[in-house]
């Protein structure tokens, strides 16, 4: 095995490499905060919400959560352009992400709301707060330690699902490490490097995730 | 918006689709049952006394579960084959999808094996079992039985993941999809069925799954 040629491969690609990361990074962003935005909505309506907000809520949750991921990448990409909507295949990939994010993000803070007890609403109604108050002072943050470790496990999985989008075109970093391959077919060390890229993303976003998870735990631990 | 629905090219092809299905059924079952045997290899690795033996397992569940998928199919199929070990399109992705399988069933294993009461593993010492025995009779039953829930969600999981077979030509339902889509041009209508037939199998596995449940707690009970 030519490891020079490897590198040497390497540094002739920097450029599209880097731009690459950057767009896996780009669309795992927009999918994770727009995600979690609809997923909070989301999230309350199915806990919270009347008979039809929660409906559609719930029905939304279980549609996304049975299709695979790349189903709905294909599905978003082609349907998109088929009724009219001329998105882009980053535009079309971004809200695949999102939609599958939210879901996921909704089926998070259902599980958190719904292990907090009934008490704790009604305490905050007897003081006078209106919903809004309740969710925002009393519910949310409770709920925030809950989710916090299944939602850094649902960020890992928005990078990895980014993947997805190589195949609609999307030319973030494992299409480039394709395209870097077909230029000069050393397939096993690229898609090393590209494994080792996403690695580092995900691991880093984990240890990130594990920090913010015990320094919010330690109010607890403390009480108990 | 003008769109006529014509469902008739898509149910022309029914057969394609319901084979299509059927291999990631397969794929996905294939794929537990390999990644499970490893997963619970790795479980025990885990809680193993040695300390090189324990972060070798850690480090092993570290990496595939940080690793895109998609990123070890295309290493399996397209890069193996440059270090002499070429694999055909199928074996080549059932061994990704194992792989894969095995770090989250290590983990599911893992948190099985810890909620095994220790007291019990005590009370089989004290009536005079070898390890292996508590290991059969006492750790391992309460284990699988405890992670059943997370062992279904698993499966789902992977099944969901079979569509990435796509990728490298397997014919599973994605693939004939995607094919169907391209050369009829009834994109809403084509997908349409590919994501309900995948939702219909994934609640179809969940209400197996939750009947498999119920028998094993009135078994405890």
């Amino acid at each position: 095995m030519d490891w020079t040629y490897f590198f040497n491969e390497v540094v002739n690609n920097r450029d599209a490499l880097l731009h690459g990361t950057a767009i896996t990074f780009a669309v795992s962003l927009i999918a994770i905060l727009a995600g979690t935005v609809l997923g909070i909505v989301i999230g309350i309506a199915v806990t919270y919400g009347n008979k039809p907000l929660r409906w559609p809520a719930r029905l939304y949750i279980d549609i996304i959560r049975g299709t695979p991921v790349l189903v709905l990448v294909l599905a978003t990409f082609y349907v998109s352009s088929a009724v009219g909507f001329n998105l882009t295949a980053f535009q079309a990939g971004a809200l695949a992400l999102t939609l599958f994010c939210a879901s996921h993000v909704g089926e998070i803070l259902r599980g958190a709301l719904q292990s907090l007890s009934r008490g704790q609403i009604e305490a905050g109604r007897a003081i006078g707060l209106t919903f809004g108050g309740i969710f925002r002072y009393i519910l949310f943050p409770q709920a925030l330690r809950y989710a916090l470790p299944t939602w850094i496990t649902a960020a890992v999985e928005m990078v990895k699902a980014s993947t997805l989008l190589s195949v609609i075109g999307v030319a973030e970093l494992l299409l480039t490490t394709q395209q870097i391959i077909s230029n000069n077919f050393l397939n096993m060390q690229f898609y090393l490097l590209a494994g080792v890229i996403y690695f580092l993303i995900d691991f880093a976003i984990e240890q990130v995730g594990r920090f913010i998870g015990r320094r919010l735990d330690q109010p607890t631990r403390r009480a108990v | 918006m003008n769109y006529h629905f014509n469902f008739a090219p898509i149910l022309e092809q029914w057969p394609l689709l319901l084979s299509g299905i059927g291999l990631g059924l397969l794929l996905a079952l294939v794929s537990i049952a390999i990644g499970s045997v490893l997963g619970l290899v790795v479980a025990f690795a885990s809680r193993a006394p040695s300390p090189w033996l324990r972060s070798l397992a850690f480090t092993w569940i570290s990496i595939l579960r940080n690793l895109p998928i998609l990123v070890i199919v295309l290493f399996l199929f397209f890069g193996m084959p440059q270090l002499g070990l070429s694999l055909d399109k199928i074996t080549s992705f059932v061994v990704a999808l194992s792989l894969y399988a095995s770090a989250y069933m290590a983990e599911v294993f893992r948190g099985g094996l810890l909620s095994v009461p220790q007291g019990l593993v005590e009370a089989g010492q004290a009536i005079g079992l070898t390890s292996l025995r508590i290991k059969r009779y006492i750790v391992l039953p309460i284990m699988f039985r405890n992670a059943l829930p997370a062992f279904g969600n698993n499966f789902i999981s992977l099944f969901k993941d079979t569509s990435l077979a796509a990728t490298i030509a397997v014919p599973e339902l994605t693939f004939y999809a995607r094919k169907i889509n391209s050369e009829t041009f009834r994109v809403i209508e084509v997908w349409l069925v590919a994501s309900l037939l995948y939702i219909v199998c994934c609640y179809a596995i969940t209400l197996v799954l939750r009947a498999m449940e119920k028998r094993l707690v009135l078994e405890k009970a």
